[in-house]
């Protein structure tokens, strides 16, 4: 094959891809764009607005309620999947049989739909009928069945609880693949040096596991800014539209009030918060593939 | 670029075989330790089976027990009634199902259609500005998908793609693509150098060369983006929530939260349940099945 054929080829193969990425993320990113310009309505008409949107954005309570919701559900969530992860991680990283039986199961939920696993939630934490809530009352933890979702702070747990339950297997699997990639050699001349269980954690384990610990925090973080389906299910934004997250509350404005200009804006904003983590985590990521 | 590859070198295989050369073994566990982790795994196990086993046994109880306040853990008889509600629901159980797996079959091919030969063009041809274009090709991992579907949503209804299993298969593929090609440019990018020369000897085109040998080479990743796009279409919920607006082409989750919603704002938890055993069973087994192309699939694509 002579290399000049060879190079049109390459980019030949690559031709449809490419294509399929600029008529379906590209372009409609460009008409994103220029939708969050206007007072697009799903029920047709549109006008160009400017910036009005975006000025509307700046005093709109409900999204800047809803943004900070997301963080807080973010900054809530991210430290537990992190550090039971790393637990986990510890505990199964041994193969005996019951440890792979274990890492097997808590990976189990990551492979189910988050809609399944909200409506399983939904029922469980029900105040009628949830077995949640029996539990609790059974064990003496509570005296009665709580409702969870008409206050804010408990609707975050009850998420909280299910989507732990949902994705740990995702940050326990992330540890164990960089705690097996640690030199087996260091263990050994740290046990032989008199080290016990808990120093080697300490002083090898975590300052080895640094780079996955910022990457899984990245991710996470990711993740849970763009969280909807377990709110939608769950909470259904309530109480008093406290429980919106960002993503919902553009779902809410674009096809539920059929404000979709208003709505590009707030997409708009959201993708760029978005694009300022996942630059972070490319080249985190890069990094770590140069080193 | 990108991912965990680096720091996993045993991605093949993490969560089946990690070799006994692990930190566990040098950590040198007493006999104390040992019964201890043991203890707190059978506990793990309990939390992270037991929703599942509950919802399972709420799914056989009759339609009354389920719903019956305070609930019970175990079915104290045990009906299928549930699940014949699920199968008669509204335009039928097989519809949704159908829905679905028409989408997700449609992803696989398009995700494959595309990938294959864009992972073989990264991998083993040199141009110019190959870099660039790998980048653009994995920008849809930087542009959350929800931002774009208020856009597709109207080109698709324009065309007439709304409400279509074609128009959700798009947009999975868009989810999808990206992983998809990573994964295969890794993968035609693993096989040794000689294997292609000879076939250039033998004075076969890049065509050939991609179908006669490096196809059958590259089948496991083949086999993984086919298992990632199907799990994550069939999971797929706003997308699907926004698309498929109609009725009859409702996907299973979908489906799910209209069982939920039921007549007169009454729950009927019981066909709920089976409505989330059918939904989570195909993945479940397909996980088991295949646990090892999926757990590596993961950490080669931890950054999506």
């Amino acid at each position: 094959v002579s290399t000049r054929l060879s190079k049109h080829a390459g980019i030949l193969y690559i031709a449809p891809a490419l294509l399929f990425v600029a008529a379906f993320v590209l372009w409609p990113l460009c008409q994103l764009a220029y939708l969050s310009m206007t007072n697009a309505s799903l029920l047709g008409g549109a006008e160009w607005v400017g910036f009005e949107n975006y000025a509307k954005a700046m005093k709109d309570k409900t999204f800047w309620t809803a943004l900070w919701f997301t963080t807080r559900y973010t900054i809530v969530i991210t430290p537990i999947l992190i550090g039971l992860g790393f637990f986990l991680a510890l505990l199964t990283l041994r193969n005996t049989p019951l440890r792979q039986i274990t890492r097997t199961i808590i990976f189990l939920p990551v492979v189910i739909g988050l809609g399944s696993s909200s409506l399983l939630w939904y029922w469980l934490f029900d105040q009628q009928v949830g077995l949640f809530n029996k539990i609790l009352v059974d064990l003496h933890i509570i005296q009665a069945p709580l409702v969870w979702f008409t206050k804010v702070d408990m609707a975050l747990i009850a998420v909280t609880i299910s989507i732990t339950w949902k994705v740990i297997g995702f940050g326990m699997i992330l540890f164990v693949a960089a705690f097996q990639s640690i030199n087996s050699e260091i263990m050994e001349a740290a046990t032989i040096d008199g080290a016990n269980y808990g120093q080697r954690v300490w002083s090898i384990i975590l300052p080895l596991s640094v780079r996955t610990i910022l990457l899984a925090t990245l991710i996470s973080a990711i993740g849970s800014m763009l969280a909807f389906d377990q709110f939608y299910i769950m909470t259904g934004g309530g109480p008093r539209g406290q429980t919106f997250t960002s993503v919902y509350w553009i779902y809410q404005n674009s096809f539920i009030s059929f404000k979709l200009g208003y709505g590009a804006a707030l997409s708009i904003i959201l993708t760029a918060i978005i694009l300022f983590f996942s630059a972070l985590q490319v080249a985190l990521s890069n990094r770590g593939a140069n080193a | 670029m990108t991912t965990l590859v680096d720091t996993a070198p045993a991605t093949t295989a993490v969560a089946a075989t990690a070799g006994d050369h692990s930190v566990g073994r040098i950590a040198g566990e007493s006999r104390q330790l040992r019964y201890l982790i043991g203890a707190i795994c059978v506990f793990v196990i309990a939390l992270m089976i037991g929703p599942i086993l509950l919802s399972f046994m709420a799914s056989i109880k009759s339609p009354a027990e389920a719903s019956a306040s305070p609930p019970t853990y175990f079915p104290q008889e045990i009906s299928l009634l549930n699940y014949l509600k699920v199968f008669n629901y509204q335009a039928g159980l097989l519809t949704y199902v159908g829905n679905s797996l028409a989408i997700a079959a449609i992803a696989i091919v398009l995700c494959l259609v595309l990938a294959v030969p864009a992972g073989y063009g990264l991998a083993r041809f040199h141009f110019r500005g190959k870099e660039v274009l790998f980048v653009i090709l994995l920008a849809p991992l930087m542009i959350p998908y929800q931002a774009l579907l208020t856009p597709l949503y109207l080109n698709f209804a324009k065309i007439g793609l709304a409400n279509s299993h074609l128009g959700l298969a798009i947009v999975h593929a868009v989810l999808q693509l990206p992983f998809s090609i990573y994964l295969m440019r890794n993968s035609f990018e693993s096989i040794p150098r000689e294997i292609e020369e000879a076939a250039v000897m033998d004075g076969s085109s890049s065509f050939q060369s991609l179908r006669n040998i490096f196809m059958p080479l590259v089948v496991p990743g083949i086999v993984t983006v086919a298992l990632f796009t199907f799990i994550n279409s069939w999971n797929e919920f706003l997308a699907a929530l926004i698309f498929m607006n109609k009725e009859t082409a409702f996907t299973v989750p979908i489906m799910l939260v209209s069982v939920r919603a039921g007549r007169l704002g009454a729950v009927d938890w019981g066909a709920l349940q089976a409505g989330v055993m059918i939904s989570i069973i195909p993945c479940v087994i397909i996980y088991i099945l295949l646990q090892k192309y999926y757990v590596s699939g993961f950490l080669n694509g931890a950054v999506k």
